[in-house]
């Protein structure tokens, strides 16, 4: 049997990519500030958006946060207190967030886009797996906390070389942790050159203001 | 482990354009996969069949072609390939932000059977 060949040149996750990109012009159309946050488990990423999320509706702006895990509407619920508008992804088995299923719960949820200022997503906590799946973000938010160890952006390079800043969590725990803080920004700037890093503690405020005041400026821009 | 999912969104984009030419089924797919596509290719071999069973893929063979990663140095004013774990330029070791290539997780073609020839013997 003699065979043919087919070009096709086309990227595997097109598909998430085109829904990314229609998501991406409804955000921008709607003046939204869209947020993907990726991290381990663990590091705090619903912590830091307890606080966001409170901030932010206290200084008068209209946040509203999707929150992906396997299972559970725990985080949906602890987000809520904050008076922002919150939705639970549960993804039962998938260890990522896609587009589409960004897509469908922003139309279950019947927001409306125009009336919000900002959307953060919670990314499924996984520092693999959600790298190559675009969410139609306008930023990608790594975080890594102060407990994890300063080598894991060396560790996990695909991940943090895709996002656009960096937040080190738990600060308060640095000293017990003995983090050296140094290291660990040099770690993420060696595997992503440049970016902003934020370090902070959801316990404590601390770095809370600085993080707040980045995200009010980017959401003017 | 997400291999699994990106076999399923290969094998339906495959599956797709084979069905648009008229093919009745796939011998191979040619794949490019970047060094920091964040696939792990043993694992994308793994599950690459079970996501084509019972699909005009089935049986077909996996064609993976590995791109590494290629940076921009803006101090050499040249691309670059870093050593790897690193996004430093090898030669003056400036760290780049600039990803020329190495995310890639392309479909770049397919094989499929040709019935020209079989067209021929039969005149």
């Amino acid at each position: 049997m003699t065979t043919r060949l087919l070009e096709i040149r086309a990227g595997v996750l097109s598909k998430n990519d085109r829904l990314a990109a229609e998501l991406r012009a409804r955000f921008a159309a709607a003046g939204l500030l869209a947020l993907n946050l990726v991290s381990s488990p663990g590091t705090g990423k619903t912590a830091l958006l307890e606080r966001t999320l409170a901030a932010l509706v206290a200084a008068g702006q209209r946040p509203a946060a999707l929150v992906g895990d396997l299972a559970t509407d725990n985080d949906a619920r602890r987000l809520a207190r904050s008076g922002a508008l919150v939705r639970q992804i549960e993804t039962r088995d998938m260890c990522h967030l896609e587009a589409d299923m960004v897509g469908s719960h922003l139309e279950a949820a019947g927001w409306d886009l125009a009336e919000l200022d900002y959307l953060f997503i919670e990314n499924v906590g996984n520092l693999v797996c959600p790298s190559g799946y675009d969410l139609g973000e306008q930023i990608r938010v790594v975080l890594l906390s102060a407990a994890e160890g300063e080598d894991k952006p060396i560790k996990y390079p695909v991940l943090f070389n895709s996002a656009d800043v960096a937040v080190i969590t738990k600060l308060d725990l640095a000293e017990v942790c003995e983090l050296d803080l140094a290291l660990m920004r040099q770690n993420i700037h060696r595997v992503r050159p440049g970016i902003p890093i934020f370090e902070t503690s959801a316990r404590t405020g601390a770095g809370m203001d600085r993080w707040l005041a980045w995200l009010m400026e980017r959401r003017k821009v | 482990m997400h291999e699994l999912s990106i076999a399923m969104n290969l094998v339906e984009l495959a599956a797709e354009s084979a069905q648009q030419a008229g093919a009745e089924r796939v011998v191979a797919v040619h794949v490019r996969l970047g060094t920091m596509a964040g696939v792990v290719r043993e694992a994308l071999e793994f599950c690459f069949p079970l996501a084509a069973e019972g699909t005009l893929l089935a049986g077909a063979q996996l064609v993976i072609e590995p791109v590494p990663l290629v940076v921009a140095c803006t101090t050499c004013g040249r691309d670059v390939q870093p050593d790897p774990g690193s996004f430093c330029c090898p030669r003056c070791g400036t760290p780049s932000a600039t990803i020329r290539q190495g995310r890639e997780l392309q479909l770049v073609s397919l094989e499929i059977p040709d019935p020209e020839p079989a067209l021929e013997e039969r005149q």
